[in-house]
């Protein structure tokens, strides 16, 4: 068996960016994902890697921004409301088309919100979240050996897309402890001929720019994204399926709301109902095909979120409101116990039967 | 087991001192000891001493922790009442100090009556399965700057290696032969191994001293994490 590490999720994210190659980091420290910048802070310079703590939110995704433009494996990590500011800065990398990697380790919001868990921040990943047309990647650890395992696969398709990819986690994933390993990490290289390198006089000076002064131009360059994009959601969508062989329910959760789910969906079997679990692990591309497939099988879903009910759209639209899907949530930094998704199970059985 | 008037566990951010700090306030209280339990941590805002604020009470023991603990209010601030932990000596007092040498500072306003005293253990909890500190040179390092940032020397070392549910019992004695080479580096001996109690019932007849823990389930534990149903009390 591969050696076993005790890792914290925020610490799992940092080593496996270090293993990814990423030597350059630009944040601004927020809770609860600070232990991604305390260990950067530790290690990069031991590795011949920038640690950078910039004055600002802004300050550091457009650093990130820079390094990108450059051709190298670069991170930034933040919380909901430094999310926020560093949106301006993603919508740039987007309209640049240059991989840069993102982690946001959700708490309670709008606003200045709490520092307790939340999936909150669900809109904002999955839809873009900065201006204009744009998608990013968004995965979404369970664990903490997903934490790592996601990470790497984060700086893997944002190079092979030149785009950015994000973790979307949130605080308990960020802070709680589990034995992990590093061993089967696959890390891929990408040629990177469009990099700010210098020519050396030997080439054509290479141009990283969001800004085009033709709106045909602009709108070519538009369509060509969105190409780009169909191919990822045809190709790049994960999820993983749980007792869903028979089910009559499924059950859809990302995150720590699917350990819970996971929780009250054997609790549930246990009562002899026939409940399944599909668990998004790509919240875009959403897997739009499996909760199609499902759609044929159940007769109900229920959505289980740390938010007002976000992802519950995209289980809508994915199934074309063929069925039901009830909500069940908790908000602010609450996590729904798994008595509150059994109910919810139990309810949606009812419609059922 | 010898109780100092004072003991104080500190170490590497997510070493499991809280877990500790807990169990021996309970181990103290479970010997009739009248017990009281600070938690000084300044750095981390969630794994309190609180979490188990039902359990300590149970048991007798006072609990002393900030008043914003667990709540949305991310303030470095500790509450006066943590000075009667130095200046109540009738009472067996259990400090869980933050982690690395940052959450050290915060100790340094009641190391003078703690040395004035002179009646405490020291603490430095080690578990060499956490990523910055797999070696005894590293958790050297970091021992030198927590002494560095509150100005109290460690005085023993205890073994709390482990993988959380993956912990055998050779997980430990890796870590206590780890631990054994940090008491040569350090000239400090190695004071108590700390386990998981099903892990520290394995470990009982190989170990002279073993502390046995109970610790805290939670809500987003898979069931592959969750072990049997546990017979309460443990310290009875």
């Amino acid at each position: 068996m591969a050696e076993r590490i005790l890792m914290k999720g925020n610490e799992a994210i940092a080593e496996a960016a270090i293993r990814a190659g990423c030597r350059h980091y630009f944040g601004y420290p927020i809770t609860p994902q600070t232990e991604i910048a305390a260990y950067m802070a530790k290690k990069m310079p031991k590795i011949g890697g920038v640690f950078l703590q910039a004055e600002s939110e802004i300050a550091s995704i457009n650093m990130v921004y820079g390094a990108a433009a450059a051709g190298m494996r670069v991170m930034t990590s933040s919380s909901s409301p430094g999310i926020s500011l560093k949106s301006e800065g993603l919508s740039y990398i987007a309209g640049s088309d240059v991989p840069a990697f993102v982690v946001n380790v959700q708490r309670g919001g709008p606003g200045l919100g709490g520092i307790q868990p939340s999936q909150s921040d669900y809109f904002q990943a999955t839809k873009g979240g900065g201006h204009g047309d744009y998608h990013m990647i968004v995965l979404a650890p369970a664990s903490v050996q997903e934490m790592a395992s996601l990470t790497i696969k984060g700086f893997n398709l944002a190079d092979k897309y030149r785009m950015t990819s994000m973790i979307l986690a949130d605080g308990t994933i960020g802070q709680m402890m589990e034995p992990i390993s590093f061993e089967d990490a696959e890390i891929e290289s990408y040629d990177k001929p469009w990099a700010l390198t210098g020519t050396g006089m030997q080439r054509k000076h290479n141009i990283v720019n969001s800004l085009y002064l033709k709106p045909d131009e602009l709108e070519r360059t538009n369509f060509a994204r969105f190409e780009k994009y169909k191919t990822i959601e045809e190709n790049e969508a994960l999820y993983e399926a749980y007792r869903m062989e028979d089910a009559e329910i499924c059950v859809v959760a990302f995150g720590i709301a699917s350990r819970v789910a996971k929780n009250a969906v054997a609790a549930a079997r246990n009562e002899g109902v026939k409940v399944g679990l599909i668990r998004p692990i790509t919240l875009w591309p959403f897997p739009k095909k499996a909760l199609r497939q499902a759609a044929e099988q159940v007769k109900a879903f229920v959505s289980v979120e740390l938010n007002m009910g976000q992802m519950i759209d995209d289980i809508r639209l994915a199934t074309e409101c063929t069925r039901p899907v009830s909500l069940c949530n908790r908000t602010g930094g609450m996590i729904p116990s798994p008595d509150q998704v059994l109910e919810s199970i139990r309810e949606a059985a009812k419609g059922v039967n | 087991m010898e109780h100092k008037r004072v003991t104080l566990f500190a170490g590497h951010y997510g070493s499991g001192k809280t877990n500790i700090a807990v169990n021996y306030a309970l181990r103290l209280a479970g010997e009739g000891k009248k017990t009281a339990i600070a938690d000084l941590d300044i750095v981390n805002p969630y794994f309190r001493t609180a979490d188990s604020a039902r359990e300590l009470a149970e048991a007798g023991v006072d609990l002393i922790s900030p008043q914003f603990a667990n709540s949305n209010v991310d303030l470095p601030a500790l509450p006066a009442e943590a000075y009667r932990l130095v200046e109540d000596r009738s009472l067996y007092a259990v400090m869980d100090i933050g982690g690395d040498d940052r959450g050290a500072y915060a100790l340094g306003r009641y190391v003078p009556y703690i040395r004035e005293e002179g009646d405490y253990r020291m603490v430095f909890v080690a578990n060499f399965s956490r990523p910055l500190t797999r070696t005894p040179e590293e958790a050297l390092e970091v021992m030198r700057e927590i002494e560095a940032a509150c100005a109290l020397p460690f005085t023993d070392i205890v073994n709390n290696t482990n993988l959380a549910h993956e912990t055998t019992s050779e997980t430990v004695l890796h870590g206590l032969g780890l631990t054994e080479q940090l008491s040569e580096l350090s000239g400090l001996p190695v004071w108590l191994t700390t386990a998981e109690e099903r892990v520290a019932a394995e470990l009982a007849g190989r170990l002279s001293e073993v502390l046995p823990m109970r610790l805290q389930e939670k809500y987003f534990d898979l069931p592959e994490q969750k072990g049997p149903p546990k017979p309460r009390p443990l310290f009875g």
